[in-house]
This record gives structure tokens, sequence and C-alpha cells, in this order.
């Protein structure tokens, strides 16, 4: 997240909208997120974890946090709403670098 | 007086420091967390330090604690290395299978969520308001553990 944010120009200029969804609450995020860590692209809060079941990614009694949350994953979404890129890591300690998703935004139309 | 092995204790220290700088420092960038490479170099260091110290230990005339004690610490060096390959490679995929996530191809599920202002916002307006003045090419939604 911390290279997609220091990217974010790039995504801006190829018309991309970065969105980070999270557990947290709106006041969580406002607080560690945006005025702490200094993250400017949207956040989104979802503490009952409705979207993140929704999308299959819940991670259940995850053991650093002893709470349901939310596993890594990236979804790149055309203006239809199809999926066109994902990276549902098999490793938490690997995820999607921003010159991947750079280059995966390369193939919307 | 006898003179402090300090290839033990050097040695020792790097190889907390090797483990500890992982979850503390490197997990910070792509480049040293993909793969714990910085924290390899610090450990291949310690090795060599805390083999000199054992080393040492073990000549004639060193007394039976000194050799116990550096034993041990190189012992500890190791399982300290042991540890973090294991949190990397055996808990770092510790993951649910997700299989039924969105595929390539597949409509992203709709969704209502609010924002750090309390404000709802759907995937259907992400996908619609202009990004860069212009109509969005796309949303890149980042799914993450939340803040430490």
């Amino acid at each position: 997240m911390r290279g997609v944010e220091k990217n974010l120009n790039k995504f801006i200029e190829a018309g991309i909208r970065v969105v980070g969804i999270s557990v947290d609450t709106p006041e969580d995020t406002r607080k560690y997120m945006v005025q702490a860590a200094g993250y400017s692209f949207t956040f989104l809060s979802d503490p009952q974890l409705e979207t993140i079941r929704r999308y299959d990614l819940v991670h259940a009694e995850e053991m650093a946090s002893g709470k349901d949350i939310a596993r890594p994953a990236e979804f790149l979404i055309d203006p239809s709403g199809t999926v066109r890129w994902r990276l549902v890591t098999k490793n938490f300690f690997k995820h999607a670098l921003p010159e991947q998703l750079l280059e995966a935004t390369k193939t919307l139309p | 007086m006898k003179r402090l092995n300090w290839q033990i204790w050097t040695g020792f220290l790097l190889s907390l420091v090797a483990a500890f700088s992982y979850p503390f420092v490197f997990v910070t960038w792509a480049t040293t967390r993909e793969f714990p490479w910085a924290n390899l170099v610090l450990f291949a260091i310690a090795f060599v330090l805390l083999f000199l110290g054992v080393r040492r230990a073990f000549k004639p005339g060193r007394r039976t604690v000194s050799k116990i004690f550096s034993s041990l610490a190189a012992v500890v060096g190791v399982l300290l290395l042991g540890m973090l390959l294991f949190v990397i490679y055996v808990m770092g995929a510790w993951l649910p299978p997700s299989t039924a996530a969105p595929q390539v191809g597949q409509k992203a599920p709709d969704f209502t969520l609010a924002d750090p202002n309390n404000q709802p916002v759907t995937l259907a307006q992400l996908l619609t308001e202009p990004v860069n003045n212009k109509a969005p090419k796309g949303v890149l939604l980042i799914f993450y553990r939340g803040y430490w």
C-alpha cells in the first residue's frame, strides 16, 4: 500500500481510482491511515465484514489481531463492473507491487 | 584476566537484530519483504561470529561454563533463523483459500461502505465519478488487514 501511495499520481494519470478496504472503522481509518500515515487515496470501512464476506476474503480469527479481518487481495475492475485482473495472494508477505498493478491497468479498455 | 569472547556476544546480538529487524524494519519495503535477503545477510555475518566464538570457547584452557554458554548462543542464533523462515514461509501462507472470490471476467459484487467521513459510498459511484476530470478507466480495490 505504501508503494501504491508513492505512485498514486501514476494511477490517477491512468484514470484508476485506488480504494483500500478493511475492517477498521471510519474513525480509525481517518486517524491512522489518513492523518498518521498520510495516505491520500479512498478508504472504505467494512467493520461488519459484509463486503469482505461477499468477496470471500474473510480471514477468521487471524493470529496477530485475534479478530476476523480481510486477507490481502487486489482487484482491478473496469467501468462496467467486471473484474479485469486480480491477485489473491497465497502468502501474506507477497502482495501486488505498484509496477505490477500499473502494468495490469494497461489491460483495461 | 580472561578476555571477553566478543565474537559470541556480537554474533548473538546480531542474530537477534537479524530476526527482529524483519517485522520492524525490512517488512516495510517490497524488495526486502518478499525475499528476506537483508536479514539473511545479517544472519550470515552473525553465524560467522558465532562460529568463531564457539571455536574460541572450545580452545584448551577455557572454562566449561563458556563452552556451554557459547554453544547455547549459537543454537539460539540458528533457532532465530528458523523462526524467521517459519514466520515468512509457513505462517505467511496461513491464509483462507478464498475460492469464491470474484474471478477475472466476473462481475464484482456491488457494495455500500462508509468512507473516513462516515459518508456511504457505492462501487457504482466509484466506477462513475471522475478521476483526473475524466470518466474513470477502472477501480483498484485493495483489501488489507487494517492498521497495525
